[in-house]
């Protein structure tokens, strides 16, 4: 069996690579990607450290991360279409109106 | 007797809020002016009885202390509603009173068909209430409640035809001139306070009996108070207000500015006697303001034309008498003064409005002249007032002002007792002139436009006071002529302590009988050669001409108020507009507010760019924040 640590190296690559995602991309259906991407990062991570402790809650944790990340599909992929349809864009930085 | 005493000031002030809030819904001219004069009438009644009261106990027992309520306490300060029935505030609240409701009657006929009827009736009663007030007021708070009341109400009445410009301006003019005599007023009270931890006057003159003669804080006090007593009894500095008032309906000038608010100064100088006995500097400035003021208004009263305007630069002149007399510690001199002036001071300016009323608003005396047949008993009232201030036996103000010049004589010297001999001779000259003018000599107004008549509710109060005026000073004859001086043993119990204070650095001197005689001779020969020669002089003039030289200065009242305006109005203006306004408010007031929102303005201007709008931003720094704090818990 593999090292915790491996599992918990892979989950901090992938969520170190959606924060970038978020932080440059600018395409907003990409950004909700990376979004998606970090949860799952730190799925890998509760469902590592549920197996290393022999602890349940951990893996019923990563259930109810699932599912809320559905839900916010869901919501955030219709904002998303709301917004195309008000700007014809999902380029965030046309997107910029909440400024001074 | 002091059972139904509360009804003395209380009716006033029902009076006031009867006229005052139903005075509209009555909308009936009899039924407000009855109203008004009966809340004068009846306490006048109460009051004659408690005089007679007063007379029947022992001279030494004739105070009586009257405590209501109590008004303010807080620590040391107790402050009662308490009254002070003595001879002295009685002969005030008689006058108050009795000449108080003859010119209620007379305006009834005077402000007849003028559409403020309710209002001018109800400020009256409120004055009445206010004056009865200052007279009997056992504490200075309670004066002081009632001198701003009687302001108050000058001030309201002098306004009282408000769509003049004037008349706004003279009401302002009469307020503010007060107010800086009331500061005087206020500050000596806060004096007495600090040093003699009470303002009842019954706790605070007993309490002056140790001091020294001419103590600085006694010096201090009163003339502290006699600053306020020049304001409200028009006196050099402040008496420009006075004539001014004149815009005021002339009843107001007879109530108030002739007969009792601008006595008020008088009786606050004669009720704290004993603070002026015991300090002969303040005394002898009282005297001299006196004089001058005397001379000062009389010789401007030579050159006015407008009838009000001569007799009130007359009483200017014979306010400056009273204090006079206070000046020379004849104490009881200035008050029976007062009561004399009232009585043909009333009596001339209520006769001044029948000429001004019969002559459809003419108050010019150039335009006069001839009514002696038109209105005859407004004439004989007239001259009968006239001949009292004149000072001709044997008329009320014979007797009081003769007393003055013998207390000048005896007290203050010769060459004092000519100069306000010669005030005195420029007393009968003015009035003289002023009858002649009016009365005597041809028609000089349009005699098809102008029909003088007179009115019988205006003729009664008229002859009323006439009588009074004739017979009003016998209550004062000098003791020489055998007979009682009623008034001065009246007045006795008051001011027997400041007598015997004032005898013992000053021992009174025994003149002859045939002295005093001497000096009743010259002073009815002086006033009756100059009446001769102003009757002589003026009874039959016709044309006027235009003055010059000195006569332009007295035309022009010695352009005292134009000095004033120069030295005092305009400065303050400037330093207010060109200082207070354009630097002080703008510059500095407004530089600093603006200047800390101008600074928060340019700050955030540089700052706001943080809102970029871009949630990418925004996480930025949010992730960075987290790396902070991740690196600070590692690093620790």
């Amino acid at each position: 069996m593999l090292e915790i640590n491996y599992y918990l190296i892979l989950s901090a690559l992938l969520f170190s690579i959606g924060v970038l995602g978020v932080l440059v991309r600018r395409n907003a259906i990409i950004i909700f990607m990376s979004i998606e991407l970090m949860l799952n990062a730190i799925n890998i991570s509760l469902v590592s450290f549920s197996s290393y402790l022999g602890e349940i809650s951990g893996q019923i944790f990563v259930f109810m991360v699932l599912t809320v990340a559905a839900a916010e599909a869901a919501v955030g992929l219709a904002i998303i279409i709301s917004l195309y349809r008000n700007k014809s864009t999902v380029n965030i930085d046309e997107i910029n109106i909440l400024k001074w | 007797m002091s059972d139904l005493f509360y009804l003395v000031t209380l009716l006033p002030l029902l009076g006031f809020l009867v006229n005052g809030l139903l005075g509209k819904k009555i909308n009936n001219e009899k039924i407000t002016g009855i109203i008004g004069s009966l809340m004068v009438f009846i306490p006048f009644l109460i009051a004659s009885v408690t005089f007679f009261q007063l007379l029947s106990f022992n001279p030494e027992e004739r105070s009586i202390f009257v405590n209501y309520f109590s008004w303010i306490t807080a620590g040391n300060l107790e402050i009662n509603y308490a009254f002070l029935i003595d001879p002295l505030s009685m002969v005030m609240v008689l006058v108050i009173t009795g000449i108080g409701f003859l010119i209620h009657v007379y305006s009834i006929g005077y402000m007849h068909g003028d559409p403020g009827f309710a209002k001018f009736f109800a400020y009256l009663n409120l004055f009445i209430f206010a004056m009865l007030h200052l007279v009997l007021a056992d504490n200075f708070l309670l004066i002081f409640l009632g001198w701003e009341g009687v302001g108050l109400c000058s001030y309201l009445l002098i306004g009282f035809w408000y769509q003049h410009k004037f008349t706004g301006e003279a009401a302002k003019k009469a307020f503010v001139m007060n107010r800086i005599g009331d500061v005087g007023f206020m500050i000596a009270m806060f004096i007495i306070f600090a040093n003699f931890g009470t303002l009842k006057i019954s706790e605070f003159l007993p309490q002056l009996e140790g001091y020294p003669l001419n103590d600085g804080l006694l010096i201090a006090i009163g003339l502290l108070f006699f600053l306020g007593a020049t304001g409200k009894s028009a006196q050099i500095p402040l008496y420009t207000w006075l004539p001014d008032a004149m815009a005021g309906p002339t009843p107001v000038s007879a109530l108030i500015h002739a007969a009792t608010m601008v006595t008020a100064g008088i009786y606050l100088v004669a009720r704290t006697s004993l603070l002026y006995a015991l300090t002969p500097v303040t005394t002898q400035t009282i005297f001299i303001i006196g004089i001058v003021t005397s001379l000062l208004a009389g010789t401007i009263a030579i050159k006015q034309n407008d009838i009000k305007k001569v007799l009130a630069y007359s009483t200017v002149s014979q306010l400056g008498f009273m204090f006079i007399a206070l000046g020379v510690f004849a104490y009881h001199v200035a008050v029976f003064h007062l009561v004399t002036h009232a009585f043909f001071k009333a009596l001339m300016f209520l006769g001044s409005g029948s000429v001004i009323h019969g002559m459809k608003d003419e108050q010019d005396i150039r335009y006069m002249g001839g009514l002696k047949r038109k209105m005859k008993i407004t004439f004989i009232t007239f001259l009968i007032g006239t001949l009292a201030i004149s000072g001709i036996p044997p008329l009320s103000g014979f007797w009081s002002k003769d007393e003055i010049l013998y207390k000048v004589m005896s007290n203050a010297g010769t060459v004092y007792y000519i100069i306000v001999l010669i005030s005195a001779a420029i007393t009968a000259f003015y009035m003289f002139r002023l009858v002649s003018l009016t009365f005597y000599g041809k028609a000089r107004y349009n005699e098809e436009k102008i029909h003088p008549h007179e009115s019988s509710v205006m003729t009664i109060p008229l002859i009323i006071l006439a009588v009074l005026s004739a017979i009003g000073g016998f209550i004062g004859m000098p003791h020489f002529l055998g007979v009682p001086n009623v008034f001065e043993e009246w007045l006795a119990p008051v001011f027997s302590k400041s007598y015997s204070v004032f005898e013992s650095f000053q021992p009174s001197v025994e003149h002859s009988v045939s002295f005093e005689i001497i000096l009743i001779l010259i002073s009815v020969i002086v006033a009756s050669v100059v009446s001769w020669y102003a009757f002589k002089k003026f009874s039959k003039q016709e044309t006027f001409e235009e003055e010059s030289g000195f006569g332009k200065v007295l035309e022009n009242k010695y352009y005292v108020d134009e000095v004033y305006d120069t030295v005092v109005v305009e400065p303050i203006k400037n330093v207010s507009d060109k200082f207070l306004w354009n630097i002080f408010d703008v510059k500095i007031i407004d530089g600093v507010i603006n200047g800390i929102a101008n600074y928060f303005s340019k700050l955030s201007f540089d700052w706001r760019k943080l809102q970029t709008g871009i949630v990418q931003d925004y996480t930025a720094i949010s992730v960075a924040g987290v790396i902070a704090i991740i690196l600070y818990l590692l690093l620790k």
